[in-house]
């Protein structure tokens, strides 16, 4: 099937046309979901950093520094990644899955498109191309809702956080946070259009299709982010 | 013209097809019909080339389908036209996009020559002015309307209707049935049409074929069907009250 979706495009303006609605559909559908979890990871790991910093020792920076190393390297791309292989992975895998099962897949076959390109091809394109962009929000509002939770209670000043989350800063980070972006796009979009393309049957098992996405991508994720961690930073 | 020769096709120890060959002419409405499960849905999916067959040969006016190159066979199916049993329109496009789809994959048409084209098959098959409806937005018969107008956009040499009654209420069946025969006869195209609908088959089978447990049982024509002495297909044709008492009105 990757083979078949990485073939030559029958016509690239259609390709483009169908990039551009899965950006839509894939990217800029999900800001809102991931603005919101991003705000609320932000302001809770700075609350649960200070509220377990008892040590007078500890300076009070220690919260920004904290906040951005933990969203940087680990919550915005990998728990995001998780909440969006639940919602783009089972969209991606219901919406190829009905079209199989209702025999859309087999009318496109029978005109001679590569249906595998077609429906495929664009969503993988759109994903990879996106998802950075998703990440690198996520990490700005992770940040942004740290700073504004310890603000507005007071636990930490605003000078002392925003100092925290400029100390000792490598770029490389940042890059290693988007490697793994693009991978885990990589594995969120191949895996649900697997399961939506090759599901048989009824409603129920393009339910199934969707679910067995979700869990399969899921745990993929996992695994790559102990393989790339491994791989880039230690 | 399509010939098949020798087709079967097994699943696992099942044999759904044995060693079947046919003839569908040009020009005429070629029917199988048969019971469900006879094997009707898995022949045309041979001919298509959505299922390999285990064995024999499909000739597309000569050409053997299966010993095509991808590419020869992508040039095959871009003149096959086919009405699935369900439609298959794509539901996140509107009538226009679906009917003229496959003249902007295929062809270098503009937008106006695209819009002519697919407003000349919506005219064709009675549904002018429905060009922004969605598919969820429209009947069955409407869908089965808009698939057939999608299949004959590119002019076809072939077409292929899976059951294009089903669900359908009477009347409406008629009008796809006629609307079918029309096209064929007009565009002088190779039309299959997969049924286990006798009234279609009275209707406007030119040329029929009974499959029977994966078998070719019978062929003929629509005058030959209702006084064949094959006592499976009678048992297949005079199923309904409605048949047997119009075979005891015609007994002479």
């Amino acid at each position: 099937m990757i083979w078949r979706s990485f073939s030559r495009p029958e016509k690239f303006s259609i390709y483009r046309k169908q990039f551009v609605q899965e950006v839509d559909s894939i990217g800029l559908s999900s800001i809102g979901i991931v603005a919101l979890m991003s705000v609320f990871m932000g302001a809770v790991i700075a609350l649960q950093t200070a509220s377990n910093m008892d040590s007078p020792l500890l300076p009070a920076y220690t919260v920004g520094f904290t906040a951005r190393q933990s969203i940087l390297l680990e919550f915005s791309p990998t728990i995001i990644a998780l909440i969006l292989a639940g919602k783009v992975g089972s969209n991606i895998a219901s919406e190829i899955g009905t079209m199989r099962v209702t025999e859309q897949i087999d009318a496109l076959d029978i005109m001679g498109v590569n249906s595998a390109a077609y429906l495929i091809l664009p969503k993988i394109v759109a994903g990879l191309f996106i998802f950075p962009f998703l990440i690198i929000i996520s990490m700005f509002l992770g940040i942004f809702g740290g700073w504004f939770i310890c603000i507005s209670t007071g636990v930490v000043s605003s000078n002392d956080y925003i100092y925290g989350i400029q100390y000792d800063f490598i770029p490389f980070h940042v890059a290693y946070a988007l490697i793994k972006t693009v991978v885990f796009a990589f594995i969120i979009t191949t895996i649900a259009s697997y399961h939506g393309y090759y599901a048989k049957g009824s409603a129920l098992e393009v339910g199934r299709s969707s679910t067995n996405a979700v869990v399969s991508s899921s745990i993929l994720i996992l695994i790559f982010n102990y393989i790339i961690t491994q791989l880039l930073l230690i | 013209m399509i010939e098949i020769k020798n087709i079967s096709k097994s699943f696992g120890d099942t044999e759904v097809l044995t060693d079947i060959n046919f003839s569908f002419y040009q020009g005429k409405v070629n029917m199988i019909i048969g019971q469900s499960g006879s094997g009707k849905s898995v022949l045309t999916k041979c001919i298509v080339g959505l299922h390999e067959p285990d064995q024999g040969e499909v000739l597309y006016d000569g050409q053997d389908f299966l010993k095509l190159s991808l590419d020869e066979k992508k040039d095959i199916r871009r003149n096959i036209g086919m009405l699935f049993q369900a439609s298959a329109l794509f539901d996140s496009m509107t009538v226009e996009e679906n009917v003229g789809f496959p003249l902007r994959m295929f062809t270098d048409m503009k937008t106006a020559e695209v819009k002519k084209r697919v407003d000349e098959c919506l005219d064709r098959v009675n549904l002018v002015g429905k060009n922004h409806l969605y598919p969820s937005e429209t009947s069955g018969g409407m869908q089965k309307r808009i698939a057939i107008a999608r299949a004959i956009s590119m002019k076809p040499a072939y077409l292929f209707c899976d059951e294009p009654n089903s669900g359908l209420d009477p009347e409406t069946s008629i009008v796809i049935d006629n609307l079918i025969q029309e096209i064929t006869y007009e565009m002088d195209i190779t039309t299959i049409v997969i049924t286990h609908d006798m009234n279609s088959v009275i209707e406007i089978g030119d040329h029929i074929m009974f499959l029977y447990n994966g078998n070719k049982w019978w062929s003929g024509d629509k005058q030959d069907i209702l006084s064949s002495k094959n006592q499976e297909l009678n048992d297949f044709v005079y199923a309904s009250k409605f048949m047997k008492t119009l075979k005891e009105k015609l007994a002479p």
